[in-house]
């Protein structure tokens, strides 16, 4: 029987493994060194916010693998020896594959700032990263001040958790304004005011110099570059956007640039070998995207596909239109097709926000062609299914406009926008 | 860390998080309303009851007021579960376990042992707690008070100073406030307050809360209660036939169109008090499959038992003759077994492809409960039904699911097993609305393409115990009898997944394992499969 390894059991990696199995009864073994079983990294946060404990966090009871028959292998994969098609490990031991599925994920940027392995220094990643910041800030007594480093969806995360158990933290972002590479200036000003209004301390355009230890090798302070400033703290959180972890990889005849290299079908240059999720380096962007995508559903679709080529239907990783989602504290984010921080060439925005400073929403569309674009949403929920339509459809943006209450997917009782929302954008129209 | 929760077993200082001084101001008033019925419990004599018992009921609403005030108010709107798994009381710690034994004394008291609550025996005066009540009781239908006026007002305190908090608590959430509110109003009103003035009207009515819909009111076919009823003329008339209509006519109406919620989350007391005063315990229920097994057949062998019960009840004081009366044992039992028989054989024809392997199960529990009329017919006396004493059937459920399950542990074990153990274990009346719901309702929760990131908020705020997770995550909609639709789920969800909706039957329950966003071909062909 074909024995299929992966390594990595995160969302894409235990997706291709569900998926193999649906299809076929090949042995599959899945290999991590960071947990026994499966679980959502994206609710490590609520297990230190006190919201579930790390067991809600595993979105299969432990039985589940015995059932299906999925072999768990915890260990350390220290080399891949592709001639032989054998894995060897840390601990000492082997384990030789027919198919390889590489899913390993990332690991945290780091850019070399003086002190950055010093202890209280973590990202917010692994489960191992959890385990470090309930040892450093257990709470406001041990932990009086954190810093964390870089503005992104984990860093407002990581601020988020600390925020939930009273620790003082200074957020420091490099851009002028919160996300905005991504973020419309209306929407990043916006969640700059929201971040504030939590109590914490955000430094834009702020850099981090060095963080000083004490004399036990602990986090003393952090110094910023632009000011010199020094900030006493105990913990550092560096979360200046994640790269791929296959640091293991690079001695192998595996092709590697920043990721693994792949092919649209997900192979890399070695036969029988893929890479699939955070750590698979498309050679080009697909459909517009970015050549490496470390996003939840990316993973997950990655996995369905490499499956189906696995099980003798080989196929090409082909995503749909864009989405995502997200939460900056309090508000919730979505965002359905393109929309980028700042207009490209034909581009324009129409931008609407709520007096509340809570809510807003920014469509992009074709100034010639008047074509619907994408559209963020910030405080409203909006349904995925119909503006996967209207994108299909190429809309015009009059239409989406105009039956954007029929994507709304608030809570019933909800007060409305959308009535609202057009007012304002046939206005706007009128007087250009 | 381990996974395995750490609790500090320090009594003074349990919670990692810390809470205010104003709040620890508001706890002792609450406290202090709390002991001056302590004291009364104990017999410690009050001079003017009156004034001591509002004293103590305004101290507890004042000190969860300011408490709540303090909590929600001091900060954003969101969602507010910091800390739930660190504090004792709200993660089976110290605390918990202590609010559980007292709690579920307090209901073997109510229950089995009302003499210590202060209830005068025979027609004694009442002493202790029971009497502290008499003035409010009076002053509502001119009687004392009982053991079960005291409870009532206490639960109906609880529902309001509680269901006050949960407002703020959701105070960004139109959903959770109105549903609250709507709560609040039928316990005051219907479950309290109703009740007391129709004694004023008509003193020989027995306690009728018009809400509470048999099985879940077992006793409203009881010989005692249907008398009373029919020697009332029209008004008892008209009530008894009320309470028939509600479980046949209305219940599958309003379920039809707004899934068992209408009456689990926003009309019934059970479920009032569980998102009220509940709510702090509601992510302690299991989600795990075993405990989902448990239930189905629990919950079941519950609503077998309380249809066999009531049935056997008024057969038992049912004649033989048609000349006397038109409704004989005879023609009582052919109407149950042709009811039930054309439910079942209507769900077989439409549903049996929907239900699968449930089907079989069905069966099985159509036949025994046949299999039971039966024999109960055949065997029946005027004493005995199966065998056994016909009021010792119905009592026997009046103990061990009237009181044991739904009282003591449904209530009394809320800081151990989730605000809705009663609800999802045993409540007969859920099991009915859950049948219609999962069945023939408009009502689901829509998920929402791709969003969902298998964080299990969803999942773990389910007092239910559905792990809304393993749907969300495949994109496929949530059509569960269980499902009460309190929408917290969706509320505590952060990437705005989850969507309680009244809609058509055509695509409802939609097993896809694909989600949206993804290769079109792919779709269609893991569909195909």
């Amino acid at each position: 029987m074909e024995h299929i390894v992966i390594i990595g059991n995160g969302i894409s990696g235990v997706t291709a493994a569900r998926h193999i199995r649906k299809l076929s009864d090949k042995q599959i073994t899945m290999v991590s060194a960071e947990t026994d079983y499966f679980f959502s990294r994206t609710a490590l946060m609520y297990v230190y916010m006190g919201h579930m404990t790390f067991e809600h966090t595993k979105p299969y009871e432990d039985w589940f693998w015995e059932k299906n028959s999925i072999n768990l292998k915890k260990g350390y994969v220290k080399h891949i020896e592709t001639k032989n098609k054998t894995l060897h490990f840390s601990e000492g031991d082997t384990l030789s594959y027919d198919k390889l599925i590489i899913a390993t994920g990332s690991k945290p940027n780091k850019f070399g700032w003086p002190g950055q392995d010093l202890d209280g220094v973590m990202g917010m990643y692994h489960k191992q990263d959890l385990e470090n910041l309930e040892k450093y800030a257990p709470n406001n007594k041990v932990c009086k001040r954190a810093v964390i480093v870089g503005g992104g969806l984990i860093g407002i995360e990581l601020a988020e958790m600390l925020n939930s158990r009273n620790i003082p933290v200074t957020f420091l972002v490099r851009e002028d304004s919160f996300w905005n590479g991504i973020l419309p200036e209306g929407e990043s000003t916006m969640i700059n005011r929201h971040i504030k209004n939590h109590h914490i301390d955000l430094r834009l355009s702020n850099n981090l110099k060095e963080i000083i230890p004490d004399e036990n090798g602990k986090v003393k302070s952090i110094i910023i570059e632009e000011t010199g400033e020094e900030i006493a703290c105990n913990v550092v959180g560096l979360t200046a956007g994640v790269s791929p972890n296959i640091d293991f990889i690079k001695d192998s005849d595996i092709e590697t640039g920043r990721g693994v290299k792949v092919n649209p079908f997900l192979e890399t240059n070695i036969q029988d070998i893929y890479a699939i999720g955070d750590c698979a380096e498309q050679h080009e962007g697909i459909n517009g995207r970015r050549p490496i995508e470390a996003v939840w559903y990316t993973g997950r679709m990655m996995g369905e596909t490499v499956a189906q080529t696995i099980c003798g239907n080989r196929m090409q990783y082909n995503p749909g239109h864009w989405f995502n989602s997200a939460k900056f504290l309090d508000i919730e984010y979505q965002t359905y097709g393109w929309v980028f921080a700042k207009p490209r060439e034909n581009e324009s925005h129409f931008h609407w926000k709520h007096a509340d400073d809570t809510k807003c929403i920014t469509v992009c569309y074709d100034k010639k062609t008047n074509a619907f674009l994408g559209i963020n949403t910030f405080g409203i929920r909006m349904q995925h299914e119909i503006f996967d339509t209207w994108l299909t459809e190429k809309k015009d943006v009059d239409y989406v406009m105009k039956h954007l209450g029929k994507a709304n997917f608030d809570p019933e009782f909800y007060k409305t926008y959308e009535a609202d929302i057009y007012a304002v954008f046939k206005n706007e129209l009128q007087t250009v | 860390m381990s996974n395995k929760l750490n609790h500090s077993m320090s009594l003074a200082k349990p919670d990692a998080v810390d809470i205010s001084n104003k709040q620890k101001v508001a706890l002792a008033i609450g406290i202090i309303g709390l002991f001056i019925l302590t004291l009364a419990l104990f017999n410690t004599h009050f001079p003017h009851k009156g004034l001591f018992l509002t004293l103590s009921l305004a101290l507890i609403f004042a000190g969860t007021i300011i408490y709540s005030r303090d909590a929600y108010l001091t900060t954003l709107e969101g969602i507010k579960n910091d800390g739930v798994w660190f504090k004792s009381i709200s993660s089976r710690g110290v605390w918990g376990w202590i609010l559980g034994v007292i709690l579920t004394a307090f209901y073997i008291v109510l229950y089995f042992y009302p003499q210590y609550l202060g209830l005068g025996k025979d027609g004694a005066e009442n002493t202790g707690l029971v009497s502290l009540f008499d003035p409010l009781s009076n002053l509502l239908s001119g009687r004392n008070a009982s053991q079960w006026f005291v409870y009532g007002t206490l639960y109906t305190v609880a529902i309001l100073a509680f269901g006050y908090k949960f407002m703020l608590k959701y105070r960004h959430n139109r959903y959770q406030q109105l549903r609250t509110a709507s709560v609040m109003f039928f316990q005051l009103s219907f479950a309290f307050l109703i009740p007391e003035f129709m004694y004023v009207m008509n003193s020989d009515l027995p306690y009728y809360d018009l809400k509470s819909i048999w099985p879940l009111n077992y006793y409203l076919f009881d010989e005692w209660s249907v008398k009373a009823f029919l020697s009332n003329g029209n008004i008892g008339l008209g009530l008894l036939l009320f309470g028939i209509i509600s479980i046949f006519v209305i219940t599958p109406i309003l379920t039809y169109k707004y899934g068992k919620r209408w009456y689990c989350s926003w009309v019934c007391g059970c479920g009032g008090l569980a998102e009220t005063a509940g709510d702090p315990f509601r992510h302690l229920s299991s989600n795990k499959m075993s405990a989902w097994k448990l239930e189905r057949w629990l919950i079941h062998t519950v609503l077998v038992f309380s249809v066999v019960m009531t049935v056997a009840m008024v057969y038992s004081y049912l004649g033989y003759d048609h000349n006397t009366f038109w409704l004989t044992r005879g023609v009582f039992i052919s109407l149950v077994m042709g009811f039930l028989t054309l439910v079942f054989a209507g769900v077989m024809y439409f549903k049996r492809h929907e239900l699968g392997k449930d089907a079989k199960y069905g069966a099985i529990g159509y036949f025994v409960v046949i299999v039971l009329l039966v024999t109960m017919h055949l065997t029946g006396t005027s004493e005995h039904v199966l065998f056994i004493k016909g009021s010792d059937l119905r009592a026997a459920y009046g103990i061990y699911i009237g009181a044991i399950f739904s009282g003591v542990i449904g209530t009394g074990f809320y800081p151990i097993l989730g605000s809705r153990a009663w609800c999802r274990f045993g409540c007969p009346m859920a099991a009915i609305l859950g049948f219609q719901q999962r069945l023939f309702s408009k009502f689901r929760i829509t998920t929402n393409g791709g969003q969902c990131i298998s964080c299990g908020n969803c999942s773990v705020s389910c007092e239910m115990g559905i792990d809304v997770r393993a749907y969300a995550q495949k994109g496929e909609n949530i059509v569960r009898s269980s499902c009460v639709g309190c929408g917290i789920c969706s509320a505590v969800c952060p990437r705005g997944v989850l969507k309680l909706e009244n809609d058509t039957m055509k695509g409802r329950i939609n097993p896809t394992e694909i989600l949206l966003g993804n290769n079109v071909d792919l779709m269609d062909l893991v569909n195909n499969k």
